[in-house]
């Protein structure tokens, strides 16, 4: 049996204990967990959805852009991170599941282990008023 | 693949006689395989591996899980490092910016030993491990960082269909909602799997471990659901709080009765004992 790496068990670990919102992937992009303070605003329960690939969850909020036009999914920030190993921060629109429109700000960084290990990436985001 | 525990304490080697029936010395594991020994932790308890019980071999392997000073306090004792014809290969976490020879370094020269590393008369020969697989002693070798402070490695070992997992010190438990949310996510799981014997860290009876969560160290309930999680078969309970006398530890695995598996055979590790795994 293959457990995820200390780095992503103990970022989960964080991720639950904080009032913001964090998603957390693999370096495939793979969605990992989201908080529950995540699924407020992505209008799922992160039990509901579990785990989901990057082609999925980069489309399924229908990110816009401030003219509602559909937002390239290679320029969220999360997948510039995982791309790039580099922080990066946007902010844009999503749809949540529950169909309610957000703007939301999204700060990534990489995940990067000892010995420089690129292990995953961890997004923090808010509603941007 | 034999295993011959040498040091069971925690934190600090104990001249307490009330604690000599469960051991007194830190962390040792000494491990045998086809004439070939090598030892996990060098704790206190590396001083009882005499050159008659390591054989006639000229290379010797020490696994650390970290370097905390309870693990590495009997390294400087270790007898092969000062004969010229030995080859010591010593295996540790890599960190996140100083190598392991620098963090050895801090231990092994003035003020706290008289002798520097660089001037120890073997051959010595540093592994930086992180999540790894190799071969030591003829037998497969997994490590992963695991959940304790500073770079901590834990072991798998592997002999055939036979598993030893060593997780000295480990605090699974940190961020408390962990044991819900399946295996994968839980530290040390992956190389705690299914093991026909595991050595974990149960320095703490549960009202010890609130007062010193992050310490990195578990209670003995949570290592018993750690084992049991893990599908093992049997559970050393190590790490033994230099605190605690033998009476004392007989009495906390008594009061905690209705935590015991009815799955797995959970006892104290105890120093001098001997486990055959085949």
């Amino acid at each position: 049996m293959k457990a995820y790496d200390i780095e992503l068990i103990l970022s989960r670990q964080l991720a639950e204990c904080l009032s913001i919102p964090v998603f957390i992937t693999d370096t495939g992009g793979t969605l990992l967990f989201y908080n529950e303070p995540a699924e407020e605003i992505l209008g799922k329960r992160y039990e509901e959805t579990g785990e989901m690939p990057v082609e999925e969850w980069s489309t399924i909020f229908h990110p816009l852009d401030d003219k509602g036009d559909p937002l390239d999914p290679e320029k969220l920030p999360l997948v510039q991170t995982l791309n790039n190993c580099l922080p990066a921060h946007g902010s844009f629109w999503i749809e949540s599941l529950r169909g309610e429109n957000h703007k939301i700000s999204v700060t990534s960084f990489p995940i990067m282990g000892r010995g420089n290990r690129f292990l995953g990436a961890t997004a923090i985001f808010w509603k941007t008023k | 693949m034999r295993i011959r525990i040498l040091g069971t304490r925690g934190s600090l080697p104990s001249t307490n006689p009330e604690t000599f029936r469960y051991g007194s010395n830190t962390a040792c594991i000494e491990i045998e395989n086809d004439d070939q020994v090598f030892i996990l932790d060098a704790g206190t308890g590396v001083l009882k591996l005499t050159a008659e019980q390591a054989g006639n071999q000229n290379r010797f392997d020490i696994l650390l899980t970290h370097l905390h000073i309870d693990h590495i306090q009997g390294l400087g004792f270790f007898k092969p490092l000062f004969d010229p014809k030995n080859e010591v290969h010593i295996w540790g976490p890599a960190g996140s910016s100083r190598s392991l020879q620098n963090r050895l370094n801090r231990y092994l020269s003035p003020p706290l030993f008289p002798v520097h590393y660089r001037d120890l008369p073997c051959q010595t020969v540093l592994h930086e491990i992180a999540r790894s697989s190799f071969q030591v002693g003829g037998l497969q070798i997994d490590s992963a960082y695991i959940s304790h402070p500073g770079p901590t490695v834990g072991y798998r070992v592997t002999d055939g269909d036979f598993v030893f997992t060593y997780l000295p010190d480990h605090e699974p438990f940190l961020g408390n909602r962990g044991w819900n949310n399946g295996k994968k996510w839980i530290s040390g799981m992956g190389l705690a799997y299914k093991s026909d014997l595991l050595i974990h860290d149960s320095q703490y009876t549960i009202e010890e471990y609130t007062e010193k969560i992050g310490w990195g160290h578990s209670s003995i309930e949570q290592a018993i659901r750690f084992a049991e999680i893990a599908e093992a078969k049997k559970l050393l309970l190590f790490h033994h709080d230099p605190n605690h006398t033998d009476r004392q530890l007989d009495f906390i695995l008594q009061s905690y009765s209705g935590y015991t598996s009815d799955v797995i055979e959970v006892e104290y590790a105890v120093e001098g004992s001997v486990f055959n795994l085949r």
